[in-house]
């Protein structure tokens, strides 16, 4: 397990970055951790709308939802998703919302 | 003598033929993490149990896909092998390399990896085995300044795959190799952004014998094929007969559909009950060539077992021209996997969707006709089944017969 320094604060964190207490959770957790997704400055209002939609989803269904779903609930296609997460909804997006790692397919 | 540290693996090299181990121990002698995977595996085989933890997520900028990642559960052990990430390359179509491409790709491996490669798995692509979570990047922009980039993985489209087709082989009844390019770049978003329910793979055989085995392998199956009659050179079926093979006994009594007939000088074959084997073809190949008029048969469904059993592909397009830009092609491969994509749960083939909702909703969806060639035979395999308001009911047939 390894740990991470972000804003004065140490979170848990699996190899992959994943934080593993979910409830440490913040905003500035998310701003603050941003820049090692490969995005620049602050975090705009469509980051926060993919943010918060996953935190939803993910406290509603105890899963990250399918990206499909994803992009038709918040009316944004593939491309946009990864203007705003350039490594990608899975690893990006996940990582700043704070779930846990997707399991997916290898 | 030393005793040997890797007693197990040992007893694989062993045999004539070609050894992983022997590879692998080959490339520890300068590369450290080729030699702690070797004691890692040495130790999974002694106890019996895989030590790699189940897939990490890692990636390069912009993709979301084509690096599977690997982390150790012994990195106290094996240090070495801490992270052992995977990395995809898209193979040239066809697997032609120039010697000059493949030493650049090594050179590449060399610098950033492991230095061991999997000359290609079972997707096509040429595969990097085992590097640091640090170097994918690196890695990643030297590959891409040299022209490579990366296949697909998770899921996602998969790195369509073709046979030889045409770059080598007489039969091949499309060009295989041109199809399989044209989708690669047409599906670069799909292949790079994954976004479907599951894994999606293509694969391109330019004749029936499948040499990509894309029937069983593939979600959506390509396969070369004619129409009309077998061509028969019967000048050349008289040297075959003067020669050693038995035409009768190895070439008509193993016709699975027995359509063919040999009477000791005349080769005679009734092409309405051909399958499309390629047996005869195969043993005959200078007297015996596939029909002039030449397309694809296109099936969807094959899989192998992982969350339910193995599928072969099923017909759904007995024949379709296939010739540049495949825009009917292309138009069907979105239609279905839209209707996948929308329907389908998650790590739900296209295959197991079908089977769960049923061929004739498939069908319906993208807009095909049930056609007899679905049908292995008439009334033994009706899996396509029929509509309830396409279906007359006896007093309405009685009043046509009248």
């Amino acid at each position: 397990m390894a740990q991470i320094e972000l804003a004065g604060k140490t979170y848990e964190v699996d190899e992959d970055g994943f934080l593993q207490e979910l409830d440490k959770w913040s905003e500035e957790f998310a701003q603050a951790y941003a820049h090692t997704e490969d995005i620049e400055g602050t975090l705009t209002e469509e980051h926060w709308k993919v943010i918060n939609y996953l935190r939803n989803y993910f406290q509603q269904f105890g899963i990250a939802p399918m990206i499909r779903k994803i992009c038709k609930d918040l009316g944004i296609d593939m491309t946009k998703l990864y203007e705003l997460f350039p490594t990608g909804p899975a690893k990006g997006a996940c990582k700043l919302a704070g779930l846990s790692k997707p399991t997916g397919c290898v | 003598m030393e005793k040997s540290k890797t007693p197990l693996l040992d007893q694989l090299e062993g045999g004539k033929w070609p050894s992983f181990v022997k590879d692998m121990k080959q490339a520890a002698e300068k590369s450290p993490m080729a030699k702690d995977l070797i004691s890692q595996l040495e130790l999974s085989y002694k106890e019996k149990i895989g030590h790699w933890k189940h897939g990490g997520i890692v990636g390069v900028k912009g993709y979301g896909g084509g690096v599977i990642g690997r982390y150790s559960d012994r990195p106290d052990l094996f240090p070495a092998v801490q992270h052992f990430h995977t990395m995809r390359v898209n193979h040239p179509t066809g697997w032609f390399y120039t010697t000059k491409a493949l030493r650049k790709l090594c050179d590449i491996w060399d610098k950033h990896g492991s230095g061991l490669t999997n000359m290609h798995g079972s997707t096509g692509d040429a595969i990097l085995l085992g590097m640091k979570t640090d170097q994918l990047q690196p890695c990643f922009d030297d590959l891409s300044d040299s022209g490579f980039d990366l296949g697909g993985s998770g899921s996602a489209l998969r790195t369509p795959s073709a046979c030889v087709g045409p770059g080598r082989c007489e039969w091949a009844c499309i060009d295989s190799l041109d199809i399989c390019y044209n989708l690669t770049m047409n599906y670069q978003g799909k292949m790079h952004r994954p976004m479907f329910p599951y894994k999606f793979k293509i694969k391109v055989s330019a004749c029936p014998n499948d040499c990509v085995a894309s029937i069983a392998r593939s979600d959506f199956s390509i396969i070369g094929t004619w129409k009309g009659v077998i061509r028969i050179d019967q000048k050349e079926i008289d040297a075959y007969a003067a020669s050693d093979l038995d035409i009768q006994k190895e070439v008509c009594d193993l016709c699975p559909t027995k359509c063919m007939e040999w009477d000791g000088k005349t080769l005679k074959i009734h092409d309405g009950d051909c399958n499309r084997c390629m047996h005869c073809i195969n043993l005959m190949p200078k007297a015996l060539r596939p029909g002039k008029e030449k397309g694809a048969t296109i099936l969807v469904g094959g899989k192998a077992p992982i969350l339910e059993g193995a599928l072969l592909s099923s017909v759904i397009v007995p024949f379709m021209k296939l010739e540049p830009p495949y825009t009917e092609l292309k138009d069907l491969i979105d239609r279905i996997q839209d209707w996948w994509d929308e329907h389908g749960k998650s790590r739900e083939r296209l295959g197991e969707l079908i089977k769960r909702l049923g061929m004739r909703v498939f069908l319906r969806a993208v807009g095909l006709p049930a056609v007899p060639q679905m049908v292995k035979a008439p009334r033994s395999n009706p899996y396509v089944f029929f509509w309830p308001e396409d279906i007359k009911k006896p007093d309405e047939i009685a009043k046509e017969v009248k």
